[in-house]
């Protein structure tokens, strides 16, 4: 796939379908799902008729050029808006028509009791298992059952670089369309034909989106009140005309209608909804439904895995402190026997202290008589039994309880050292044999550059941090306090997280996180907006409601401001649009009047040369200025973090005092271009 | 204008201001059911109604409550119909009056239950004195207790810690009912009555009097059971006067002082109930922001009359008469330019209806603002309780309009706004534009409607569009020019009054229903601050803006264009 940002919002071909499709829409089975535009474009026929009549049957009062005129600028109006929608339409189009060039058939080598069966690539059903070795592409969505090899998904990410892919652990999930680039994967398909994450990224981005959401629903109700408003305040004036003696033409009726219900933001709407998931998608994010868009916009309060996200990458060890009576030597055997079937870059990072400070040689796994013990989140230990030996490594206050319950001690020391290390943001990881407490060891954990900045951003936007980590209290505070985030929840254990989001939630408030293990997956679907890592486990992927295919956690940030982009340009415009009535009202009502009473004339302040040039110039303004915001409309308001009361004041400035100047001086300007080319 | 008149308007505002908290707090305990210094001596009335009622108080669904208003709404209409039609048979009726007519009845039993006190009629010649007490007069009360009802109830429903069901319950209404029946109505209304009597105001039950006027001749003088009406008509915003020239009539309104006092009670329970709200969200500054805004509408609309009435007719203008103290017609002596302009800005901003001046004899500019007064929807302190739901639907809209431009789904108190609260929200927003400009342009073209006129052109039309907007509006007052005792005006108006009063009500209490089961967002940095004057400037302008743009056509043909007429010294 072109890499999304490639595709311009003004990239000629992409125009000239979307002027194509603005024709197709005006379908009324397509305008009737828009009410506001489905007004217009009721009123566009009805005064269409009227000119046809004007032509066919010229009557005093009722110029044929004035109401085909105003019938002309009508259609405009509703294809203008229809223009909107079909360019924002447009580029998820392209998107998606790049996105099923990947989807080229492929033979897949499927296993089948153990021979290797040629199956096309489309046939695969789930549970299938496939063998695919460097230079193949993988048939389809599935997990690493066997093997590690470096894979290169840039079709899928747009990102260049080659990720692993192993079996066991968090990374284990390969996607269909991918390619192979070194190594051989055995590969257990977990999807049957059509579900894939290619189709369903396909979906999204042309079809499941045209699926109105829970606000967007809302707006459209108050901006049809407002029509009906308009609708019965234009109708009645009929009356109120004959009965000061005055004739106001049917013609005349539907262009001020047109001109007061809110068409400006009726006919972005639904383009400002496919634009703002758009930019997710450009930022390499697929939403799984508007409706988790909107949501992050309203998030308060964001969950943030320490390890990847505020950290980088994993902590090493990076001392040795024996407790008393214990040799630094024998700590550092104790140690490296611990961790030698810890396969996590810590457990590594431990062997290679040992062997580097105390030359001792990291013993093969295969030639130590041992059972090791695998670290749980409930225990938080790992060790191994050997010899009638039983070592094991942990968070200091679970080694603590592991001896206590054997009798043993924690030595003051070691405490002192564990406070120590911990509140330099260190995590000490005790070690113990038996009931006795060996030492510590010292991980050192590097936070990112850059966060502190990004998280008092997050402050100013009203949303809450908090940093979920396994780490002791002191450790974790330590760090938070490096990093800027406003809270921490050590400790934790998936139950935990689980706890804090309800928690959270049961205070009103909305949470979101990232999360690419399977046992974040239950706290990824209590979450409201839940973005799972693209390099995460299926169960991951199904729990959260966006996929991030770049992996990068820290891209909370912007998701929560697409969204805030997305509700700010819908508030922005629907003001601008209100707020444009207060001239058109100008405009018009005074002109019409003064055939009748020349008494107003004061009143009619913008002074157009006539009555049909005030009509038409109203209605013209009414359709440019949808043309002149499409670009704002796709391309969102721009979001300041300022605080809501800050950036309150200044939309209301731009877009609402903006919205009542804007008029006057475009509806003038249209009226002296009109007078001046003696077209009125 | 005078600075004597601006201090008197700038003293009245005050003291209204000044009042508005501790009667607020009183309120917010009263209808919470928390301890307040009345429950002691006034307790066991409470308890009897409920006794009486077989009222259990439980909690209520907005469906309930609704049904109860509605329900306990007809049957008092229906009394109140048949008191009137048979007052001729019943006790109190020293004149031997007549039976009311029957579209005469109806429509004031409309009016009066739905707190408009529109009246067709001409009082003293009409009604019984047990039809002004028993009909008219306990309208006054209940009418008030349920705004006062419909009002906590919303409150309540914005301000409950919700559970997150789907809807959830907002009061009981029988409860509400009583209570501010009971605790606030009554005994300021004992007070004020008697404080009203020591003033001049008449009370007896006695036959009209016959004297001898100085030239010789014979004069009528109408009297009854003024006072007890007048304290509850000015305090629960109803405004149907006891004789036909309202607050004009020297009985009615004898000085200054009650003139003063009749003017302070109108906004009285309006004005503190924001203070009940600010209370209620257990955030004083939400209140004060509703408070503010009212208030700026207020000051700015009683700016503009009085300066339109002190500069004099325009028509005038060019003749040789000077008007030095402004226009006077249609105005007592007794009370002034602006004191007359202050009373009619006070009684249409809050839905009261009473007038000691006759609003079709005021400037074109000077009659628009009362007319836009109650084109606002009643919200410039508005009705008992009507005011303040009026306003929070407002609210509701404003922060649903302007929310989006913080980039949050909008919220109003930490309670999401979301399609169900809007969907209601413009129900009861659409009520306005379409009864009163449906019925007014219907009025405008057909001649029965044009008939009752009292004038031709544009005066003609802004009493026709006066007379709609005043039913709808529940408020009363009249641009007196119109002759609306007939049967296409005693019906449409009363048609009016009914659509106005109760199709509002019942998305009102939907809302209240719809929000009580939310669970409400803790305000942070990013939520839109409602309690500050940013809120306050938004809220007039949506207000403002929502109200000009519905009636800006109308009110084009009516008082703009004859303003302009009347500057080029012509009346058609």
């Amino acid at each position: 796939m072109a890499h999304p940002q490639a595709v311009s919002i003004f990239h000629g071909p992409l125009m000239r379908q979307a002027a194509l499709d603005s024709v197709k829409k005006l379908s009324p089975r397509l305008m009737v799902r828009n009410p506001v535009m489905f007004v217009v474009e009721v009123g566009s026929v009805l005064t269409t008729l009227l000119w046809l009549r004007d032509l066919l049957a010229p009557a005093a009062g009722s110029a044929a050029w004035f109401s085909g005129a105003v019938t002309l600028w009508l259609w405009f109006t509703v294809l203008f808006a229809n223009f909107a929608e079909a360019l924002a339409e447009g580029r998820g189009k392209a998107q998606a028509a790049a996105l099923r060039g990947l989807r080229k058939e492929t033979m897949a080598r499927k296993l089948v009791d153990g021979r290797e069966v040629a199956t096309p690539a489309s046939d695969l059903r789930k549970d299938d298992v496939v063998v695919v070795e460097a230079g193949q592409l993988i048939p389809g969505d599935g997990e690493v059952i066997e093997g590690i090899a470096s894979v290169d998904e840039s079709a899928i990410t747009g990102e260049s670089a080659p990720v692993i892919r192993e079996s066991g652990g968090d990374r284990s999930a390969v996607t269909g369309g991918t390619k192979v680039l070194s190594d051989r994967l055995v590969i257990r398909i977990g999807v049957n034909p059509g579900e894939s994450f290619l189709d369903r990224m396909i979906g999204l981005v042309e079809g499941a989106r045209r699926q109105k959401t829970p606000n967007e629903i809302a707006l459209h109700v108050l901006l049809c009140g407002m029509t009906i408003i308009f609708l019965i305040a234009c109708v009645t004036l009929v009356p109120f005309g004959i009965y000061s003696g005055l004739r106001i033409s049917v013609t005349v009726i539907v262009a001020l209608l047109v001109c007061l219900i809110p068409t400006t933001i009726g006919g972005l709407l639904s383009a400002i909804g496919i634009a703002g998931m758009d930019r997710l998608i450009r930022h390499n994010i697929i939403p799984m439904s508007g409706r988790a868009v909107e949501a992050a916009g309203d998030v308060d309060t964001i969950l943030l895995d320490k390890t990847g996200t505020i950290t980088l990458g994993n902590r090493m060890a990076s001392e040795l402190v024996p407790a008393p009576g214990v040799t630094a030597e024998a700590l550092a055997e104790a140690a490296q026997l611990a961790s030698l079937a810890d396969e996590t870059p810590e457990g590594r990072s431990v062997v290679v202290l040992a062997k580097e400070k105390f030359g001792l040689r990291g013993r093969d796994l295969a030639h130590v008589p041992a059972t090791f013990v695998p670290f749980t989140a409930q225990t938080r230990m790992s060790g191994a039994d050997l010899d009638g030996r039983s070592i094991r490594k942990g968070a200091a206050d679970a080694i603590h309880k592991h001896v206590s319950a054997l009798g043993g001690v924690m030595p003051i020391e070691v405490e002192q050292h564990v406070t120590r290390i911990a509140q330099s943001g260190g995590t000490p990881l005790a070690v113990s044999e038996g009931a006795r407490v060996l030492g510590v060891i010292h991980l050192k954990d590097t936070v990112k550059g850059g966060l502190k900045e990004r998280f008092d951003k997050f402050r100013s936007m009203g949303l809450r941090t908090v940093m979920i980590t396994g780490d002791n209290p002191l450790t974790a505070a330590a760090i938070a306090a490096e990093a800027g985030v406003d809270d921490f929840l050590a400790q934790a254990t998936p139950e935990d997280k689980l706890r804090l989001i309800r928690n959270e939630q049961g205070k009103g408030k909305l949470v979101a996180m990232t999360g690419d293990g399977t046992n974040d997956a239950p706290a990824l679907a209590q979450a409201d907006v839940a973005i799972a890592m693209n390099t995460g486990t299926q169960a991951a992927k199904e729990a959260g409601n966006m996929v991030d295919l770049d992996s990068n956690p820290t891209k909370l940030l912007e998701v929560v401001e697409v969204g805030k982009q997305l509700l700010m340009t819908r508030g922005c415009l629907t003001t601008f649009s209100i707020a444009n009535d207060v001239a058109k009202y100008f405009a018009i009502i005074p002109a019409l009047f003064l055939a009748v009473f020349p008494e107003i004339a004061p009143l009619d302040i913008m002074r157009l040369a006539s009555p049909e040039s005030a009509i038409l110039s109203a209605v013209i303004f009414n359709a440019l200025v949808i043309v002149a915001l499409i670009p704002l409309a796709l391309r969102g308001v721009r979001y300041r973090p300022l605080g809501a009361a800050a950036l309150l004041r200044r939309s209301l400035l731009v877009f609402g005092l903006g919205g009542v100047v804007a008029p006057f001086v475009g509806i003038k300007a249209i009226d002296v271009v009109l007078a001046g080319l003696g077209l009125t | 204008m005078t600075a004597n008149g601006w201090i008197q308007i700038l003293f009245f505002f005050g003291a209204i201001a000044l009042c508005a908290k501790p009667l607020g707090v009183f309120l917010h305990r009263v209808m919470e059911g928390e301890r307040h210094f009345l429950a002691g001596p006034l307790g066991w009335l409470e308890r009897l109604v409920y006794r009486l009622g077989g009222v259990s108080g439980e909690e209520q669904s907005w469906r309930a409550y609704a049904g109860g208003m509605l329900a306990f709404s007809a049957f008092t209409l229906l009394v109140t119909y048949l008191i009137q039609r048979l007052q001729h048979v019943l006790p109190f009726n020293p004149q031997g009056l007549g039976a009311v007519e029957a579209g005469s009845a109806f429509n004031t039993a409309a009016s009066f239950t739905t707190n408009t006190n529109w009246q067709g009629y001409v009082g003293e010649a009409t009604m019984s004195y047990l039809s002004q007490m028993a009909g008219l007069a306990w309208h006054n009360f209940i009418s008030a207790a349920a705004g006062i009802a419909i009002a906590t109830a919303l409150a309540r429903g914005l301000t409950r810690k919700g559970d997150g069901s789907r809807w959830g319950t907002i009061g009981n209404f029988w409860v509400d009912l009583t209570r501010a029946t009971v605790y606030v109505l009554l005994p300021l209304c004992l007070v004020i009555a008697l404080l009203f009597v020591s003033q001049g105001m008449i009370q007896n039950l006695a036959p009209y009097q016959e004297v001898a006027t100085l030239e010789g001749g014979k004069q009528v003088i109408a009297m009854g059971p003024v006072a007890s009406q007048e304290a509850i008509k000015q305090l629960g915003t109803n405004g149907g006067g006891f004789f036909n020239a309202n607050a004009a009539h020297p009985f009615e309104n004898p000085n200054a002082l009650t003139n003063f006092l009749s003017m302070f009670l109108i906004f009285l329970i309006p004005g503190a109930l924001t203070c009940t709200f600010g209370r209620m969200a257990k955030d004083p500054k939400q209140g004060w922001a509703l408070f503010g805004a009212m208030s700026l509408l207020f000051l700015v609309g009683a700016g503009v009359t009085y300066w339109a009435e002190a500069d004099g007719n325009p028509i005038l203008a060019g003749l040789p008469v000077s008007q030095p103290i402004g226009n006077m017609e249609g105005k007592e002596s007794r009370f002034g330019v602006a004191n007359s302009a202050l009373y009619a800005t006070v009684t249409t901003d809050a839905s009261c209806g009473a007038v000691n001046s006759m609003h079709d004899s005021f400037t074109p500019l000077g009659g628009l603002v009362p007319l836009f007064n109650i084109q606002l929807g009643e919200v410039v302190f508005g009705g008992v309780g009507a005011g303040l739901y009026g306003i929070l639907v407002m609210a509701i809209l404003s922060v649903f309009i302007a929310g989006l431009m913080v980039g949050r789904t909008p919220e109003y108190l930490g309670k999401k706004i979301e399609t169900r609260e809007v969907k209601l929200a413009m129900l009861y927003a659409l009520v306005f534009p379409l009864v009163i400009l449906a019925f007014t342009a219907w009025a405008s073209v057909a001649p029965y409607g044009l008939s009752s006129r009292n004038n031709e052109g544009p005066h003609g039309l802004s009493e026709i569009l006066y007379a709609f907007t005043s039913a709808t509006g529940n408020n009363g007052s009249a641009f007196a020019g119109i002759s609306a005792n007939t049967p296409f005006y005693n019906t449409a108006l009363g048609l009016a009054m009914l659509m106005g009063r109760f199709w509002m009500i019942v998305p009102v209490l939907a809302i209240a229903g719809a929000l009580s089961g939310k669970k409400a967002a803790p305000p942070g940095l990013g939520t839109l601050p409602t309690g500050g004057p940013l809120f306050v400037v938004l809220l007039i302008g949506v207000t403002v803006i929502v109200g000009a743009l519905t009636f800006f056509p109308a009110l084009a043909l009516g008082p703009i264009v004859e303003h302009f007429l009347a500057q080029a010294g012509k009346v058609l």
